[in-house]
């Protein structure tokens, strides 16, 4: 066991069948690759559609000529949508950065803790977390406006910031504390013992250095499932001070809603989540593997 | 434990009389629920349950049927995984609002000459009797929407599944291959049991989802009677201010995800205790 | 327990920090010039009557700045929930559209409007609006509401190209005859001749079809709770509804009101019914070729809507608030607003020159005809009652069951109907 968790960077599958190496073009292979392409076919129809119509102005955006490209490539809907979401896509971004950072770190805190401490009644409160991840949100809805504004924070991005560290933190804990019962040595906590250190200092001399896996995986969650959240938006906020799906509805929700600036709206909706997927998503399969599936 | 105390607040508003904006006229007790199944118009309720029943069924199998045969597909080593495994996990990147724009589009209910979307394509190849009106079906039309659910989330179930295929030890592969077994034995013997976990996980991952599933709904088919699930259902009468009958759905919804999650994390604690 | 209240406090110092840092990046507008008005008026014809309002209230209130809160969505539906979420927050706009009657009692008991009966006697509004009027938007004595417009909301509109094919050649004044010439246009090869959208839209053809066959006075009662919804009158009534869906197109609950309007300007259906804010609509899209006519067998009874502004309570520029109520309500900004709008002003004293032929026709049926007030839009019935009353006709689009649908309709009337 190294301190690096092998498990988080292995991507490439274990060449199984060394010896008996067969030939890339066997049917069966064949077969496997012609579905894997029309799969991804099929995954990749709905993104066509978007990209094309985005493109297209006004004459040609109908039912009928859905799966046509563009005659005529127009950027035309995508400063529409550009006007109608710009300042809700900055303001989202408030939104996300923070909470993926602090719901990490504190998931990561909370994580270290209960995998490393046996205090009593570990066992209930690591089941209350767990449980609180899948706490339908419907079920705080309610009161938690009334609590929000008990507590005075103004409505729309703090507020949703907030809510959403509250709401992160069980899962943020979980792969937290699988990361840490699976990957962190317990010698080097020893190590730290008898350096004599705290678990304060062990925490964060020792144990933050190596949590780097960890802390991608959750921020990748925490910053697209804030990004992506709609019913706290729609709940807790507006159009005014409200994220990017709230805008995005609102565009493509309209009377007569104009196509192609909708589409070209939910594509700058997408784009930042879509960034972070395509580069980190290596990271993130790998994170998943060390941590959530390992129950 | 924030979220707890919240959690018995709505417990007791939904078992207050408050069916308007003004304050509680007193404790009713579970009036409130007997209500939502044996007096509400229509049975809207258990409507809205019936609907959330056929989206459930729908996306579960769905997602866990493709992620299987992706993982199935990918597991063994394929040329340019990583694009493919890109490509199949990166709609769950996509919110769902942003999908609904786009499904709504698909899934438009047109047919023959006026059809547009997937029922275009149907009606180009020839394959009219594909062609159907989607979630506005007063039966089925659940199932179509739970089709960009399962767009969306067949790549993350396919994540789980490939990590559970990679957690197991190359040995055992090998110990079958010793044992002369064929690729189809390796699998249903040796290789699915190991995977009962990861099914498990799985399941309750889009099952929790899907009780919840509400944006999608919303930017699909806006609210309606038609495809109107229960999460939907808070929020319209959250409009009409009826706090309590609000109340009282959310904290039924909160329960039937309670009796799912609560034996498998049991489960989960057990495992660990006999692991540690 | 060292450790986990030092993690808390950690993260109460993060959030702390994070918050500070949200405060000063939070927008302190120039609050005190700002007049933010929330409508659901975001294209088409409504926005232009928004603005024509807008010019005015430039030229009357020249201290203040009008800030454009529209959320888009057919009759408000999307804007109702973006503003009830913002009266809970305590985050109210300047001033909101809400429909006079009903559907403002419920923003009146939840205490989320202020009473401005005190300015109408300053801004000599109790004389301009009809009494009916009057007596219909004061609520124990007080006044909540300033009207801006009135709309009808039982117009058929049609595509006379496509009526003229047919061989229809003038307006049929019975349910009976509209069927008949709904025959004709199929025979003729239109296969869904009355274009109808999603729910609320279906709701307003439910009512025409109601006025036609109980009468204004019987259908009034519907919604007060003095007409039984139970009776075989309604049954019939509930039938023809029914028979009329088989004209329309089957995709209609996926359509908004605007999208059914358009397939009568592609001459792909013949006949819509819909509020007035339609003939706004055709002409800023430069649709020329409409003609429209009560609902048949309506008679002359007028349904009306009104869409009026308010005083939310907590609002943040009182001052600049008033100024808009009373440029709303001023003879100048009701023409400025109405000759755009499609729809006619609430005020009595307002000449219809310069209107468009529609609206002249309306207003002289205003002064005269019968008046019933409309559910769809919220003068007949609160959010809840119109709430309940949408989902049971959507699950009529679906199953086409009449008994059910009359069952609901009562069941919701009993848990309504008349009370304040």
């Amino acid at each position: 066991m190294t301190t690096l968790a092998p498990d988080v960077t292995r991507h490439a599958p274990p060449l199984l069948n060394k010896k008996k190496s067969r030939s890339p073009f066997s049917a069966g292979n064949i077969a496997r690759h012609v579905l894997l392409i029309f799969f991804v076919l099929i995954v990749l129809m709905p993104l066509y559609v978007l990209i094309v119509t985005s493109f297209k102005s006004g004459r040609e955006i109908g039912v009928n000529g859905q799966w046509t490209l563009p005659e005529t490539w127009t950027l035309a809907s995508w400063q529409k949508a550009w006007t109608a979401l710009g300042p809700s896509f900055l303001r989202t971004f408030q939104l996300a950065i923070p909470v993926a950072l602090i719901s990490s770190f504190v998931g990561a805190a909370n994580g270290f803790v209960l995998s490393r401490w046996r205090f009593p009644g570990a066992d209930v409160v690591f089941t209350l977390i767990l449980f609180g991840m899948f706490i339908p949100y419907q079920a705080v809805m309610i009161p938690l406006r009334e609590v929000v504004q008990f507590i005075g924070l103004p409505s729309g991005i703090p507020t949703l910031t907030f809510v959403h560290v509250i709401y992160g933190i069980p899962i943020c804990t979980l792969i937290f504390r699988n990361y840490y019962a699976t990957t962190v040595p317990v010698e080097l906590i020893e190590a730290g013992r008898v350096d004599g250190a705290g678990l304060l200092r062990t925490f964060r001399s020792l144990i933050l250095p190596i949590s780097v896996p960890g802390f991608v995986v959750t921020i990748i969650w925490q910053f697209t499932s804030s990004w992506n959240d709609y019913l706290f938006a729609i709940f807790l906020s507006n159009t005014r001070n409200g994220p990017i799906t709230i805008a995005l509805n609102a565009l493509a929700g309209a009377q007569s809603p104009d196509y192609a600036a909708s589409m070209a709206g939910a594509l700058i909706t997408s784009l930042p989540t879509l960034l972070v997927y395509v580069l980190l998503g290596r990271w993130f399969i790998g994170g998943l593997m060390a941590g959530a599936v390992k129950s | 434990m924030l979220v707890y105390g919240l959690i018995g607040w709505t417990i007791n508003l939904s078992m207050q009389d408050r069916h308007n904006a003004r304050d509680s006229k007193g404790f009713v007790g579970l009036d409130n629920y007997t209500k939502l199944f044996t007096d509400d118009i229509n049975d809207r309720f258990l409507h809205s349950l019936k609907n959330l029943l056929i989206f459930t069924a729908v996306f579960m199998i769905g997602t866990l049927v493709l992620g299987m045969i992706w993982a199935l597909l990918l597991e063994r080593g394929a040329r340019a995984e990583g694009i493919f495994r890109t490509v199949y996990l990166f709609p769950m990147a996509v919110s769902f609002v942003a999908s609904g724009v786009v499904w709504r589009w698909l899934m438009n209910p047109g047919q023959d000459d006026n059809s547009g979307g997937i029922n275009a394509i149907f009606h180009g190849f020839g394959l009219d009797f594909l062609q159907n009106p989607w979630w506005t079906d007063p039966d089925w039309g659940m199932a179509a929407m739970a089709v960009p659910a399962i767009w969306q989330l067949a790549g993350y179930v396919m994540a789980l599944f490939l990590a559970g295929f990679r957690g197991i030890p190359d040995e055992l592969r090998e110990a079958a291959a010793m044992d002369g077994a064929t690729t189809y034995q390796l699998y249903r013997r040796v290789l699915f049991p190991q995977l009962t976990p990861t099914v498990l996980s799985a399941m309750i991952i889009t099952g929790h989802m899907s009780m919840k599933m509400f944006d999608l709904i919303m930017s699909v088919s806006g609210a309606q009677w038609i495809t109107e699930v229960p999460a939907v259902y808070v929020w319209q009468t959250l409009l009409t201010s009826d706090y309590a009958k609000a109340a009282a759905i959310s904290v039924f919804l909160l329960i039937v995800v309670a009796i799912v999650v609560v034996p498998y994390l049991v489960n989960v604690n057990r495992a660990e205790k006999r692991s540690s | 327990m060292r450790f986990t209240r030092s993690t808390a406090v950690a993260a109460l110092a993060v959030a702390a920090l994070f918050s500070a840092s949200a405060c000063s990046a939070d927008e302190t507008a120039a609050a005190s010039k700002d007049v933010e008005v929330f409508t659901w008026w975001a294209d088409g014809g409504e926005k232009a009557g928004l603005d024509g309002l807008v010019a005015q209230f430039g030229t009357s209130c020249a201290d203040y700045k009008f800030v454009n809160g529209a959320v888009a969505g057919g009759a408000g539906t999307n804007a109702k929930a973006v503003l009830a979420s913002r009266l809970q927050t305590n985050d109210p706009p300047s001033t909101f559209q809400a429909h006079a009657g009903a559907e403002l009692s419920d923003y009146i008991n939840a205490g989320q409007v202020e009473d401005i009966s005190a300015e109408y006697a300053t801004w000599g509004l109790t004389s301009a609006f009809p009494k009916g009027l009057i007596d219909n938007i004061t609520v124990d004595g007080k006044i909540y509401s300033v009207p801006a417009n009135i709309h009808r909301a039982n117009v058929l509109w049609s595509n006379k190209t496509v009526t003229a094919k047919a061989g229809i050649t003038k307006d049929a004044d019975t349910l009976d005859g509209f069927i008949a010439d709904l025959d004709k246009l199929k025979a003729g090869g239109v296969a869904a001749p009355l274009a109808l959208g999603k729910d609320w839209t279906q709701v307003m053809l439910l009512e025409a079809v109601l006025i036609s066959d109980l009468g204004a006075d019987k259908f009034t009662g519907l919604w007060n709770g003095s007409t039984d919804w139970k009776g075989a009158d309604v049954t019939a009534s509930i039938e023809k509804f029914k028979k009329l869906l088989t004209y329309t197109n089957k995709d209609r609950d996926t359509l908004d009101w605007t999208d059914a309007e358009k397939s009568i300007m592609e001459g792909k259906a013949a006949y819509q019914l819909m509020g007035d804010w339609e003939a706004a609509d055709l002409d800023a899209k430069g649709f020329k070729d409409y003609g429209y006519s009560v609902f048949p067998g309506n008679g002359s009874t007028f349904q009306w809507l009104a869409d009026a502004f308010v005083l939310p309570k907590g609002a943040k520029n009182v001052d600049g608030t008033k100024c808009w109520l009373k440029t709303v309500g001023s003879a100048e900004g009701q023409k400025a607003f109405n000759s755009k709008k499609g729809s006619i002003p609430a005020r009595t004293d307002v000449s219809s020159d310069g209107f468009p032929a529609y609206q002249q026709a309306a207003m002289a049926d205003w002064k005269s005809a019968k008046q019933v007030p409309s559910c769809a839009h919220g003068a007949a019935c609160s959010q809840g009652f119109q709430g309940a009353i949408v989902s049971a006709a959507g699950k009529f689009s679906s199953d086409g069951n009449v008994a059910a649908l009359q069952a609901a309709l009562a069941a919701v009337a009993a848990q309504f109907a008349g009370k304040k």
